[in-house]
């Protein structure tokens, strides 16, 4: 069996005053799409933060793409495509100039970056919005652009950090589209959201962790069926005992 | 190193710098209002354009019919387009002259009074007369001096000594022709722009600075780390637009200072020298900036922190330095922007060559310092910045 595209092996990382991952463990298969649930302050951003190799591990190990994050974060970089929870962009570039900068930055042939960025923007309906500055877009169209600039690259691996928050039913019903076809080429996602329905309707495998530590995984399906609830929102409330903020 | 990273890197802060419009002030607009302002009040605009002119005067005439004279410049002071100023010996008034403090030196001789008096007391018997000259040394490059101070005096002269009518053409006493002097004509404006070229590149820190906390905010410098852009890749980049922008500062505080009469000694070399020791002085403003981004929590922090470098640097290594005692002027010698204004000044105001000790001294401290501050500010950065 090929090994797993990401493995996660006993984590923990603390702050100075909070244990925000506890001696967690999971893997993700090539190809998979995982879906990390989790209330608020959990721990989800703070597992992909260290996926990415932005914090170091208090203790534990975790591997990208079979390297060490620690031990190879350039190989690691070079994989992964990540959009952060919060939108981070330049607000005196265009959409087109802040998605064209970060297919730069991996160093993408001209060609091949022009059209993935028209392909991308086509997809997320900004086409015409493009050559507008990102400073005066709305809240909506910033997470857009926010993923785009994740995936023009077009990384084996993505993280994608709650990618629907705050857009409106169509632009979230085009995320998914576009988040199936990720999958459809084989790639692999970690996905972390708050809408259950999401996560029932794309992912493979969701893992629910609580105060850093995983308290159940498994398909949507399985886990609605072992838990004996009617749907997967039903069964987050059930395991978590919070009412879901977001 | 990968080019295309750099590149869009730096492609992005110049749009930045133009896009902005608190940038585009800081880097461009103030230089231009700072270079008219101090042109306009000191004096490179119309500089020696008054309507005034003043004429340096040695009175060398003896005792005997001193009176003469007296009355003579007595005349001259009555016009009003003449200012007069008494010197005392030829020498202090030609300096004054070369200095460009005055347009013109008359010299009286020992003998007029006696020249006066002869023509009085026989004016219709030259052969009594006692003949004798009043000499002239005009500014050469006062079209003022060269054309009108010669009819002028030659007016006055005749109605003081000979009265109103002057019947023949034959006078005692002659005005040679003027000797024409090349004066230098230096305003204040001249001690002032060296130090135009470092004030603006001093508030590249507080760019740098802001940029820095802004990104690190919004959280694009945890998203550039995430790509496999390389700290050295970013680094060059940000070090080269900073360059660019020293770059361009120094070719608008030329422009601005060409367009109101500013002559800078030296010449196309001494130009390109103003390039590369302001680019160099960039790296030291990088520099600082990192320093202050790593040590301020935040955009508004960096603004007030930036100020500790700028201000000293401001204070004694630039143009504010000019009008400072010795003791602040010899406490430049601990900020980088010293250097930068005392080598151009050496260069523009001076006429000193590229390969004058002075100046090779002021580019090996600067390049020296600001590679090192450069090097502590990327060091101090990425250990304690990133939070
Ligand atoms: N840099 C940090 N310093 C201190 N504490 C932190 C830091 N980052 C995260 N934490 C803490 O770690 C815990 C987990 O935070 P994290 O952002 O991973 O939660 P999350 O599951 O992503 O939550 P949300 O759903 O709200 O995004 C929280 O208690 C948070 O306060
Ligand atoms: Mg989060």
């Amino acid at each position: 069996m090929e090994k797993a595209a990401i493995v996660i092996d006993n984590l923990t990382k603390r702050f100075e005053d909070v244990t925000a991952v506890d001696g967690l463990s999971l893997e993700v298969e090539n190809g998979e799409l995982y879906g990390l649930l989790g209330p608020n302050g959990a721990g989800k951003t703070t597992v992909i933060n260290v996926l990415c190799g932005l914090l170091e591990p208090t203790s534990g190990s975790v591997s990208v793409g079979g390297y060490d994050v620690q031990k190879e974060p350039v190989k690691v970089k070079e994989l992964i495509g990540v959009c952060p929870q919060d939108a981070a962009v330049y607000p005196y570039l265009t959409g087109r100039e802040n998605v064209e900068l970060f297919g730069n930055l991996h160093a993408m042939p001209k060609d091949k970056l022009k059209r993935n960025t028209e392909e991308l923007l086509g997809k997320m309906g900004l086409l015409e919005d493009a050559k507008r500055r990102v400073g005066k877009y709305s809240g909506g169209m910033k997470r857009r652009i926010n993923l785009i600039m994740a995936l023009v690259h077009d990384p084996k691996i993505a993280f994608l950090d709650e990618p629907t928050v705050a857009m409106d039913p169509q632009s979230r019903h085009a995320v998914w589209d576009f988040i199936r076809e990720l999958k459809k080429e084989n790639k692999t996602v970690i996905l972390t959201t708050h809408y259950m329905e999401e996560a029932e309707e794309l992912c493979d495998r969701v893992g629910i962790i609580d105060r850093g530590k995983l308290i159940a995984l498994g398909a949507p399906k399985q886990l609605i069926d072992k838990f004996e609830e009617k749907n997967l929102e039903d069964v987050f409330i059930q395991l978590t005992g919070r009412r879901i903020r977001e | 190193m990968n080019l295309q990273r750099v590149f869009s890197l730096v492609k992005k802060d110049l749009k930045k710098m133009i896009r902005e419009p608190a940038i585009l002030f800081l880097i461009i607009l103030f230089p231009v209002i700072m270079t008219l302002a101090f042109g306009a009040s000191f004096g490179a605009i119309g500089g020696t354009q008054s309507a005034t002119y003043e004429i340096g005067i040695v009175n060398m005439n003896s005792e005997a019919y001193k009176e003469w004279s007296e009355h003579f410049i007595g005349n001259l002071t009555d016009t009003e387009i003449l200012k007069i100023k008494d010197y005392v010996d030829n020498e202090t008034a030609q300096a004054d002259l070369i200095q460009g403090n005055i347009q013109a030196v008359l010299l009286i001789p020992e003998n007029f009074g006696e020249s006066s008096n002869s023509f009085w007391k026989a004016p219709s018997e030259s052969r009594l007369w006692v003949n004798t000259t009043v000499h002239l040394y005009v500014d050469s490059g006062s079209m003022f001096a060269t054309q009108a101070i010669q009819p002028i005096i030659q007016q006055i002269l005749a109605v003081t000594v000979y009265g109103a009518q002057p019947s023949s053409t034959a006078r005692p006493i002659q005005i040679g022709s003027p000797s024409l002097v090349e004066a230098s004509r230096l305003t204040q404006f001249d001690y002032f722009a060296p130090g135009l070229f470092a004030f603006a590149a001093i508030f590249l820190t507080m760019i740098v600075a802001q940029s820095f906390t802004e990104d690190r905010e919004k959280g694009l410098l945890r998203r550039i780390n995430i790509t496999p852009t390389t700290p050295t890749e970013f680094m060059t980049s940000q070090t080269i637009s900073n360059m660019l922008a020293a770059i361009s500062q120094v070719a608008v505080v030329f422009t601005m200072a060409f367009l109101v009469g500013y002559r800078p000694l030296g010449g196309a070399i001494s130009l390109i020298f103003a390039f590369v020791i302001v680019t160099i002085f960039s790296l030291c403003c990088v520099g600082f900036g990192l320093i202050t981004a790593a040590i301020s929590k935040s955009p508004g922090a960096a603004t007030g922190i930036a100020f500790i470098f700028i201000m000293p640097q401001m204070f004694l290594g630039t143009f504010v330095s000019v009008g400072l005692s010795s003791v602040a002027q010899s406490a430049g010698r601990f900020v980088p922007a010293y250097y930068v204004t005392d080598a151009l000044t050496s260069l523009f105001l001076r006429g000193a060559p590229i390969s004058s000790p002075t100046i090779l001294l002021d580019i090996t401290v600067l390049t020296i310092v600001s590679v090192m501050v450069l090097l502590l500010g990327i060091v101090l950065f990425r250990k304690y910045g990133k939070a």
